[in-house]
């Protein structure tokens, strides 16, 4: 069983971003992390591995410092990595970003692809998707559950109000939600591997991609603006004997905020 | 069990630089730090001086990324509602080779950490050192949650609250007397601003102290330091102090209060607060030493006690790369060797001693019992205070002349028994 993952390198949740001048350049605080719901798929795959034999790949689109997310992957336990790094790739929307990936995965042959459902940054959700939509396969979208035999999958992904099962073919798609499983820390001989292990790095031309189709040039959407968000007021300490300041913050909780 | 060469508990100044030594030296390491990153959890004023460090760090202390070099320190005595500033600024520190850089560490750790796995050290973070493994009385490794690594040798330097040390049995469980709680806040500033509000040239930098009433009479003091584009503001309070308070303050209030002073107010105004941090630092001075090896293990840095808290300033950095390096110095003589008794290990205590750091441990033993007399801390800046207030107010009366002043200020404060015993104490140091 071959599982390929794709993850994503964000901004540290903690990360400071300020937009820049021109409204549609953005500032982060050179802090990462790897997107949460990636964790996710990764440790879904080294399961599936663990199960089923095969092998682990992941991939990301990224700079030079995406390395990173890919080294966590291999300190799990993921046995290949690939970076897609290319001057042509940046600034892509998620249409061009999945475009390079899918060419990214055909390269081999694989059973199972795994992403996060959305990366927490940009909260789009539309790459996993396309994705399957560029190579022609099933796409279960959230999935709870995974349990793979015989050439199919059956799934579990929350709908309203309960859960729906789901069967599919492989090879397919999966994106992971959050419940799905509890990713493991990576042990310190893990990280020792991780540092270790060689990168294998993929650009436009070895994917067999014109810088056209790629990046900005490649993109479909276009992003006008950015607006910050709107400024929290200063918490307000309400002082006094405990009775009398709770029944104070119900008061401004109903008379001022009317959220009650 | 299969065994690397040294684990390193800690990524602080004394944890990188024994990793950077014996990385260098073709040794096998892993250094093991519970942060995000090295130098994430580690707080500083501060300032580095150059001199005491430079042979520790050979080579690469030239590109290390320091903020600004110190060019005028500023002292301020503060009454409840009055104050006296003094500034030294001295042209011999403007010129190359600057003597001291203020620092931050998140910056200056990281880059060593980077330096560090150049050298091919394994640098981990996210990872917390539970317990030491054993054979017979000689540590043989480390336990991470449910992880053994096996380990020739083990170099903890895990900072002031060792539990390594600990653990190992060389250190007493901590008492509070030992220990000062200290509170900074980071505040962002731009770059011209800082040069213009502190009278600076471009890469200049000030340290400026401030003793008095804003610890309430209880041992310690307050810093502030210019970064290259923030500000490092901090309270260094005596915990045994704290908590025989009659009526406590928590250690976060006097931060508050301090900062809200307009001596300090003019200085941090307009700034953005970006990060507030606490951290214990010890001030038990050279009796607050432990034991510095034993069987397989080496303490350095802060782990080890090295620190010296003057009240005013706190020293520690240049103490915790000296040992650092001189630690990986004997572990890599004890690997050639193949020895790493308790015997071999006690070799790092007599480099110690001939180094500064042992030395000046030595020399300031007794400073504690002198500067944790209230006095320095109550007493005397009032009696500043009242001898300038006489000096320059002027009323409807008539002023008295000048001595008269002077001098019923000096026989309230100073010119008693007290006043004595403190000028005579003050020979300790
Ligand atoms: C407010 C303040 C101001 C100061 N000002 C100055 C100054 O101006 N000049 C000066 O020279 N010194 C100053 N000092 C002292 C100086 O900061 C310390 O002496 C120095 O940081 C000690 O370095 P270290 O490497 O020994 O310890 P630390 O820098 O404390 O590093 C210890 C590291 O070990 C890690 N660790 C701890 N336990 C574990 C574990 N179980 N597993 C894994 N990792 C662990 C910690 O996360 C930390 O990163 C100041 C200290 C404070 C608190």
């Amino acid at each position: 069983m071959n599982v390929v993952v794709l993850v994503k390198q964000i901004p540290d949740p903690e990360a400071l971003v300020a937009i820049g001048g021109d409204g549609v350049s953005l500032d982060i605080e050179q802090k990462f992390a790897m997107n949460l719901f990636d964790e996710f798929a990764i440790e879904e795959a080294l399961r599936i591995k663990a199960k089923h034999a095969g092998k682990v790949k992941v991939i990301t689109l990224g700079s030079r410092k995406a390395i990173e997310a890919l080294r966590t992957g291999i300190a799990m336990g993921a046995d290949e990595a690939v970076l897609l790094e290319d001057e042509a790739f940046l600034a892509g929307d998620g249409y061009a970003t999945a475009l390079v990936l899918s060419r990214a995965i055909a390269k081999e042959p694989f059973d199972i692809i795994l992403c996060g459902r959305q990366a927490i940054d940009d909260d789009r959700g539309e790459v996993g998707p396309m994705v399957a939509q560029f190579l022609g396969l099933p796409h279960v979208g959230g999935i709870l559950k995974l349990d793979v035999a015989d050439g199919r999958a059956v799934a579990e992904v929350a709908v309203e109000g309960g859960k729906e099962t789901v069967e599919v073919q492989l090879p397919a798609l999966f994106t992971a939600q959050k419940g799905l499983n509890e990713p493991r820390v990576p042990l310190i001989t893990g990280v020792m591997r991780a540092m270790k292990a060689q990168i294998a790095r993929a650009t436009a031309a070895d994917l067999g991609l014109a810088t056209a189709q790629a990046g900005r040039p490649g993109s479909k959407v276009k992003v006008v603006q950015y607006s910050p968000p709107k400024k929290k007021p200063a918490v307000q300490i309400i002082p006094g004997a405990p009775r009398e300041a709770a029944i104070e913050a119900v008061r401004i909780l109903m008379d001022v905020e009317r959220v009650l | 069990m299969d065994k690397v060469d040294a684990i390193i508990v800690g990524g602080g100044l004394a944890g990188l630089t024994a990793a950077y030594h014996l990385a260098t030296a073709g040794r096998q390491v892993i250094l093991l730090e519970r942060g995000d990153a090295p130098g994430s959890k580690n707080v500083t004023g501060g300032r580095i001086y150059v001199d005491p460090i430079k042979d520790y760090l050979p080579g690469i202390i030239a590109e290390a990324p320091f903020e600004r070099h110190v060019v005028k320190e500023i002292i301020t005595v503060l009454d409840d509602d009055a104050s006296v500033q003094l500034e030294y600024a001295n042209d011999r520190w403007r010129s190359e080779p600057y003597m001291s850089y203020t620092v931050l560490r998140a910056t200056f750790d990281g880059w060593l950490a980077e330096k560090v796995s150049e050298k091919g050290a394994f640098v981990i973070p996210k990872k917390k050192v539970d317990d030491l493994l054993w054979e017979e009385d000689r540590v043989v490794g480390i336990k991470a949650g449910d992880e053994e690594i096996g380990a020739h040798i083990v170099i903890a330097a895990d900072g002031a609250l060792s539990f390594m040390a600990e653990k190992a049995g060389l250190r007493k469980p901590l008492e509070p007397r030992n220990y000062a709680v200290a509170i900074k806040e980071i505040y962002r500033l731009d770059e011209k601003t800082i040069d213009d509000r502190f009278g600076l040239q471009p890469g200049e930098g000030t340290a400026n102290l401030f003793v008095g009433a804003i610890t309430r009479g209880m041992f310690g003091g307050g810093f502030l330091y210019t970064n290259r584009d923030t500000l490092s503001l901090g309270i260094v309070v005596g915990i045994g102090d704290l908590i025989q308070q009659k009526d406590p303050v928590a250690a976060s209030l006097l931060m508050e209060e301090f900062a809200a002073r307009p001596e300090v107010q003019r200085w941090i105004r307009g700034g953005e607060l970006k990060e507030y941090a606490a951290h214990i630092i010890s001030e038990a001075g050279a009796g607050g030493i432990p034991k510095l090896y034993t069987g397989g293990m080496l303490v350095a840095g802060d782990a080890a006690g090295f620190s010296l808290n003057l009240g005013l300033t706190v020293r520690g950095m240049e103490f915790a790369v000296a040992s650092g390096a001189i630690a990986a110095g004997v572990a890599d003589e004890a690997l050639a060797k193949g020895d790493l008794s308790a015997a071999f290990l006690s070799r790092y205590e007599q480099k110690l001693k001939e180094s500064f750091v042992l030395s000046d441990m030595e020399t300031f033993r007794h400073a504690r019992d002198v500067l944790e007399n209230k006095r320095l801390f109550t007493v005397y800046p009032k009696f500043l205070s009242e001898l300038l207030a006489a000096l320059f107010t002027i009323g409807k009366g008539k002023k008295e002349p000048l001595y008269t002043s002077a001098k019923a200020a000096v026989r309230k404060y100073i010119l008693n028994w007290e006043g004595c015993k403190d000028l005579f104490s003050v020979r300790k140091m």
